[in-house]
Formats: C-alpha cells, sequence, structure tokens
C-alpha cells in the first residue's frame, strides 16, 4: 500500500496546476468559482471547448479519441488540481462522466470516432434521458417507445426530470423497441439529437429556485438508424454498466468541490464563533472525517479498478456521499442560524451555502435513491433475497 | 499512489486469517474469558510458531521489521474473533513505546522479548482513563494507574507517569496488582498501585507516548473493523437462515436496509484503518488527523453493528451462549480504551482549523 505520488506523478501535478492557474487567471476569470451548473452557459461551453483543445478536457480517455491516456494516479491529480484552481463544474459532465464512458465501452469503432472527440472538445453536450412519469426507481417500466422507419429510429414518448437538457445536443435515451415486451427486455440504448422539431424541452423549476432539469417529450422524433449502442434489446445491459461509471475517477473531482463547501461551513463557523460550540465542532469533525474517508474509499476502488478487480464497496459510493452532502447542509444551516433563511432582493435565490441545504436534497434521490442503494447493497454486495415484485399498473 | 496491499501483503493477511480462524475459536476464546483473559497457548502460537508478533519491531531487535500495515493486519483479523490476546497491549502499545523511546541498551534489553513472546507488556496511560496518576522521584514511581489492559497477566508495565515514562517488571517491590472483573473479558483490566516502587524510565518520554498512543489507536480501530466486519458477516449468514413469516428475514427490508447501513460504514472504517496506517508508515502530514479519524470511526461503526448483531438475532443474540456478546462488549472497551469517539473527534476539529483566527 502506498498514498503518496513518485516524482514523475509531481511533474504532472505541477503541469496541470500552471496551466489551470494560467487560464483561470486570464481568458476564463470569469468562470472561475462558480458553483452551479446552470449559471452563464455560453461561457462554460467556451470552457468546455478550452479544454478540450489543450488536451486537459477527458484525460483518462485515450489519445485516439481527444484524451490524455493519463494513468490512474494522473487522473486522480487532475481532478484535485481542477478543484483546487477553483475551476467551475463541468457543463458536460453527463456526456463526459455518463455517455462518453457507456460509448467507450459498447460503442463500434465508428461510434467512438463520432461521438467521443466531440464530448471531449466541449462541441456537443449530453444529457440523459431515463426516468420517466411511470418509470423512476423501477427504471425498466419504461413507456418510451422507438422503432425502426427506413433509415431511422423514430420515437414517441416522454422521459422527465432531464437535467440539463436545455443546454445539451444530445440525449441518450432508453426505449422500448420490442413491442408488448415488458421490463429489462425489448429496451434499447439509442443516442438521439436533441435540436430538431419532434423534441420539445420543458424547464421544471426546483425548490432551489432554480430550473436544472426538464420534461423531454418525444413526438415523431427521429434518430439515424446507426445511433444506438449495442444491439436493439441490449438496453438495459448498456444502460446498468454505465451505473458502474457513476463511480469513476469523476467522485474524486465532485470531493474536491465537496472540499470547497465544507471550508465554507468551517469559514461561516469560524466567523460567527459556532466554531467555538462543542456540538457544532462534533458535526465539523465528522464531515471532515466523511470527506477523508470518500477520497480514500475512492483510491481503494480506483486502485482495484485498475487491477481489474471490482471491488463490491465501490456500490457504497453513492449512498456515502448522498448523505453525507445532506448532512452538510443541514450543518450549514445550524452554523449559518436564521440569517442563513433569508436574502437580499426580490429574486429566490439563495447563496451557495443555503442552496446547498435544498440542493442537497437531491442527491439522495437522483442516480438511484438511498433506499434503492441499500437495496443494491443488501442484494448484489451481501447476497440477501431480492424485492418482491407487485403487479399493480 | 497504490491504495490496496501488495502481494506480499495480501499473503500476510492471508496468513493471518487462516490463523485466526482456525485457533482463535469460539470455544477457546471463552475459557480464556473463564480464566485470565489470555489464551496462553494462542499466544505462544503467535509468537513463536507463527512468529509474526513482531512485525513492527525492527529485524536487529527481534522483529519482522515491517509497519503499521502489517500491524493492522494482524490486529484486524484477531478482532474479528475476538482473540482473547495481549496483542493491543503488548505489541500496540508497550512494544513502540520502548521502540520509540528507550535507550538502545533498553530496545536490545526487551524489544527481542517482546517479540518472540517470551514477556508480555502492557501500558498504562495514567492520564487517560480517570486515573488518580503516577509520579516518578529519584528512581521510584509512587501513585496508581486504574484501567491497564491484561494488567494481571503480563510481565511488563511501560507507566506512562505524569513526569516520565517508567518501564516496571512483575513483582517489583511495592507493586500492587488488583485483577478487575470487567466487561470485556477478552481485554480484562487490572489496577495497578505503585508504592514507592524503584523503576528505570525511558530516554525519551515524550517519543515514547506518543508511539504508544498513535500505534495504540490504530491496533484498536483495526480491532474494530475486523469485529464490524464479523458482525455484519455472522448476522447476513443467521438472517439467511431464519425462516419467520414465511420467509427469510433477511428478506425484509428493513432488516436488509440495516444490514446495507452496516456495510457503508464498514467500508469506511476499512478505508480509515489502512489509509492512518500508510499515513504513520510514510509520515505522511495528516498521520495524526488519519489516526484520530479511524479511532473514531471505526469504534463507532463497531459500536453500531455489534448492537445490530444482537438485535437481527433477536433472543439469541442475547445470550451467554451466543457470541454476539462478546463483540458487542469488545466494541465497548474498543470505543472508551484510550479515548472516546468524541474525544477523537475533537481532536480533529482542532486539526482542522476550527481554533484558527476567522
Ligand atoms: C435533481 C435531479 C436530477 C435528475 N436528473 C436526471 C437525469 O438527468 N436523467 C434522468 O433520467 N433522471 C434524472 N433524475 C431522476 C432520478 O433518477 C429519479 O428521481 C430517481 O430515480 C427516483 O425516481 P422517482 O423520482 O420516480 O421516485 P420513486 O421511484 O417514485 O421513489 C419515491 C420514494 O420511494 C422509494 N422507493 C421506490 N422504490 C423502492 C423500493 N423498491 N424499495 C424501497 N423504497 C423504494 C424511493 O427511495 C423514494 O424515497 C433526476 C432527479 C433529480 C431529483
Amino acid at each position: 500500500m502506498k498514498l503518496g505520488f513518485s516524482p514523475e506523478e509531481e511533474v504532472f501535478r505541477a503541469e496541470a496546476a500552471a496551466w489551470l492557474k494560467a487560464e483561470l487567471e486570464g481568458a476564463f476569470a470569469d468562470v472561475r468559482g462558480l458553483t452551479s451548473l446552470t449559471e452563464m452557459p455560453e461561457r462554460r461551453r467556451d470552457w468546455e471547448r478550452r479544454l478540450g483543445d489543450a488536451g486537459w478536457s477527458c484525460v483518462g480517455w485515450p489519445r485516439a479519441y481527444g484524451g490524455r491516456d493519463a494513468t490512474l494516479a494522473q487522473q486522480v491529480i487532475f481532478a484535485e488540481e481542477y478543484a483546487r484552481a477553483g475551476a467551475p463544474p463541468r457543463l458536460n459532465h453527463i456526456g463526459i462522466e455518463l455517455a462518453g464512458p457507456t460509448i467507450l465501452a459498447f460503442g463500434s469503432e465508428e461510434q467512438k470516432a463520432r461521438f467521443l472527440p466531440a464530448i471531449a472538445r466541449g462541441e456537443e453536450i449530453w444529457c440523459q434521458g431515463y426516468s420517466e412519469p411511470g418509470a423512476g426507481s423501477d427504471l425498466a417500466n419504461v413507456r418510451t417507445r422507438a422503432w425502426r422507419e427506413g433509415g431511422d429510429w423514430v420515437i414517441e414518448g416522454q422521459k422527465v426530470w432531464t437535467s440539463l437538457a436545455q443546454f445539451s445536443d444530445w440525449i441518450f435515451v432508453i426505449a422500448r423497441t420490442e413491442e408488448g415486451s415488458k421490463g429489462p427486455k425489448g429496451l434499447s440504448f439509442l443516442l438521439v439529437p436533441v435540436d430538431q422539431s419532434g423534441v420539445t424541452v420543458r424547464p421544471i423549476h426546483q425548490i432551489t429556485g432554480e430550473a436544472e432539469f426538464n420534461e423531454t417529450f418525444f413526438d415523431d422524433a427521429r434518430t439515424a438508424a446507426e445511433s444506438i449502442l449495442g444491439e436493439p434489446g441490449d438496453g438495459w445491459k448498456v444502460a446498468m454498466g454505465l451505473l458502474g461509471f457513476e463511480r469513476g475517477v469523476s467522485t474524486l473531482a465532485q470531493q474536491m468541490g465537496f472540499r470547497n463547501e465544507l471550508d465554507a461551513v468551517i469559514a461561516a463557523a469560524r466567523a460567527n464563533g459556532e466554531a467555538k460550540n462543542p456540538l457544532i465542532r462534533q458535526r465539523i469533525a465528522k464531515a471532515e472525517i466523511g470527506l477523508k474517508l470518500m477520497r480514500y474509499g475512492a483510491l481503494r476502488m480506483l486502485t482495484d479498478a485498475e487491477g481489474g478487480r471490482l471491488n463490491p464497496s465501490a456500490l457504497t459510493y453513492k449512498i456515502q456521499w448522498a448523505t453525507w452532502r445532506r448532512d452538510l447542509g443541514e450543518l450549514a444551516m445550524d452554523v449559518l442560524g436564521q440569517a442563513g433563511e433569508t436574502v437580499a432582493g426580490h429574486e429566490y435565490a439563495f447563496p451557495a451555502l443555503p442552496n446547498l441545504f435544498l440542493y442537497s436534497r437531491a442527491d439522495t434521490i437522483y442516480g438511484g435513491t438511498n433506499e434503492i442503494q441499500r437495496n443494491i447493497i443488501a442484494e448484489r454486495a451481501l447476497g440477501l433475497p431480492r424485492e418482491p415484485r407487485g403487479d399493480l399498473k | 499512489m497504490h491504495f490496496a496491499f501488495t502481494d506480499e501483503q495480501a499473503m500476510i493477511a492471508e496468513t493471518a486469517k487462516t490463523f485466526f480462524a482456525e485457533n482463535a475459536t469460539s470455544e477457546r476464546t471463552r475459557a480464556a474469558m473463564a480464566d485470565t483473559g489470555i489464551d496462553k497457548a494462542l499466544w505462544q502460537a503467535f509468537t513463536s510458531e507463527l512468529g509474526l508478533a513482531g512485525v513492527a519491531i525492527p529485524e536487529a531487535l527481534g522483529g519482522v521489521g515491517l509497519g503499521m500495515v502489517e500491524l493492522a493486519i494482524f490486529a484486524e483479523e484477531a478482532g474479528r474473533h475476538t482473540a482473547a490476546l495481549p496483542l493491543l497491549a503488548s505489541l500496540g502499545l508497550a512494544a513502540p513505546a520502548i521502540l520509540a523511546g528507550g535507550t538502545d541498551e533498553q530496545k536490545a534489553r526487551f524489544l527481542p522479548r517482546i517479540a518472540s513472546g517470551e514477556l508480555m507488556a502492557s501500558f498504562a496511560a495514567v492520564n487517560m482513563g480517570g486515573t488518580p496518576g503516577a509520579t516518578l522521584s529519584d528512581g521510584t514511581l509512587t501513585g496508581a494507574a486504574l484501567l491497564v489492559p491484561h494488567g494481571a497477566s503480563t510481565d511488563l508495565f511501560v507507566v506512562a507517569a505524569d513526569n516520565g515514562v517508567a518501564i516496571v517488571e512483575r513483582g517489583a517491590l511495592g507493586l500492587g496488582i488488583t485483577p478487575l472483573t470487567s466487561m470485556d473479558q477478552t481485554r480484562p483490566y487490572a489496577r495497578l498501585d505503585f508504592g514507592g516502587v524503584a523503576v528505570e524510565t525511558l530516554a525519551d518520554p515524550r517519543a515514547a507516548v506518543h508511539a504508544a498512543l498513535t500505534t495504540g489507536w490504530l491496533a484498536i480501530a483495526a480491532d474494530a473493523l475486523g469485529g464490524a466486519q464479523a458482525c455484519l458477516d455472522r448476522t447476513v449468514a443467521y438472517t439467511q437462515e431464519r425462516i419467520q413469516f414465511g420467509r427469510s428475514i433477511g428478506s425484509f427490508q428493513a432488516v436488509k436496509h440495516r444490514l446495507a447501513d452496516m456495510m457503508v460504514a464498514i467500508e469506511q472504517a476499512r478505508s480509515a484503518v489502512y489509509w492512518a496506517a500508510c499515513a504513520i508508515d510514510e509520515r505522511s502530514d495528516e498521520a495524526a488527523f488519519a489516526v484520530h479519524a479511524a479511532k473514531a470511526f471505526a469504534c463507532d461503526t463497531y459500536t453500531h453493528c455489534a448492537g445490530e448483531m444482537i438485535q437481527l438475532h433477536g433472543g439469541i443474540g442475547f445470550t451467554w451462549e451466543h457470541d454476539a456478546h462478546l463483540y458487542f462488549k469488545r466494541a465497548r472497551s474498543n470505543a472508551s480504551l484510550l479515548g472516546t469517539p468524541d474525544w477523537h473527534r475533537e481532536q480533529v476539529a482542532g486539526l482542522a482549523g476550527l481554533d484558527d483566527a476567522a
């Protein structure tokens, strides 16, 4: 076991840090320190492009597809430096973390060449079309249908809670392509352009007041016959493979964001004297410990993955970070006191910490709720019996 | 960066797993509990036959010359079986104190015999655990240490007194040893009274105490990790066998979710323990933070998992015959020994900069 980095890796760190600093103190000073995903979307797109042009967008991908062939340690280092530099959350995070790795794993050579460089260069932003009004936790219950018509797939149906669809160029959709099929059978994983008359995106306002997610309607929407990952009917397999990528190196970048949030809570506690309150000190210490354990848990999981081993502890990561962040939101409000509950002006838009209190309620819901995570851990990691299925419609 | 066992460490872990699984059986542990709290034959086998007791003692001093990761591996496996051994007292506390604070002569005199198992040693931290204290003056020690782990059985005591660290041998004139009936019978305490005992002292008391506490906290955390994992594994097995309402109780979601939560905590405890072990070995700036974090988190996890083990076993879990109480009691002892989780978190709060100027 070894935690430290080698001298060559430290050279890589210095290179990454220097580049980030130059950009974020220079041409991209205006996006430095942004936290919300919906602010300044056009500049965020510019930033994605800049990262892509300089080869710093998807450092772990093969060079042939716009990546940098970075080793695991280098990916870890880049994630750390990215956040340390105050670089903004990635507008294309769904493309980079979900669509891209899925295409890498399941795509044909043509599909990889067609889609991956465009993601790496920030030219095409992606969103995820899984959830539907009748298919949330029970994702296999999707009703959106698709069928072949000439050289196209035709798509009919509705997705919901589609994050960032309003900024996206492409959406990956799970649709039912075998008529009369049920559950995980007969689904396909389609890649669909958003900018067409058959696709309508309607923003939905969230409890924070922002509108990051949307309803997405497909009415005679079309995509080319070859825009399918895997074979028709393989959709569930591809979608489940993707769940594995939700726990990749990006978790470390995400943790650096958490670090900044916890630092803000500590700064607030020091400023208003709550840092002396023994109960608050216990909770801050718990948060500090929890954050470190996320980091070292991720390093364990990634080291194992690099060696080709799947560590079952990977299954515990989602509930771990989601719960940690929800607790941090509550702690932030307890530190701020009632002062955190008001904001000057007429707009319902709270600053970072109160917003964290609100936003973090979503963390335990999207990407599989905490309850679903517990089912997964119990069934897949501990081998307990599966939940029975009912037959209500 | 490679946060997984090396091939050598994986082999050591395999050896430790097999050794404790085969030898540290519930039967033998219970026999030791009814006696002195030490399975002497097991200690003999561990120290001389396996020859791995001195994992963290240098080879020149009769040890194996490995580090904290390897020590944690042994402590974890011992914890998994609630082994009745002075692993913590002798190897986790006394040996590192002598190694860090003793003169070359003292190290050469004591450490090879501790590594070989010939000497069992313990450690008395008089300022922790509400003890009245002990003071050195003119080469004699006066006072008391209230809660010395395995104190009634060990041959040698490293005593962190108010003004220095003393080495006291069993049988020294003026030393009174009172065995205490202890809730955790796998690590019973004794009270030591020092009535002007003539002692030798360690050359560097600060280094001795620091090393003993750091290693001891890590060893307790690793023991807690192994114990918590055993609670989960055994409870999962039981809930799959036990049928109520025509189904295995492990099929009830209320039960599944509690077992899942145990795993979530245990995986974090595992990261904490091996992070701390590496940080100490690599002399990282994070070492102090890491070991406080590991002690607090792993002990809380053990307490939680051992409680869940009793609850999810129902009545059988409340019997003396079932092993659940061995874990439950050792979890309690681990949590309170050398600083409670709250105390360790308070140290983390300080290290996290809460006391810096706003
Ligand atoms: C901010 C945000 C962004 C999102 N972004 C996207 C996106 O980009 N793309 C996308 O496709 N989806 C997205 N989602 C949707 C998200 O994945 C779903 O909300 C989630 O899977 C839960 O589904 P649901 O909302 O239908 O809740 P339901 O499935 O109806 O769940 C309601 C409650 O019932 C519990 N429950 C359900 N089934 C079980 C069970 N078997 N056992 C125990 N408890 C159960 C749940 O845990 C939950 O507490 C987003 C959601 C949010 C909040």
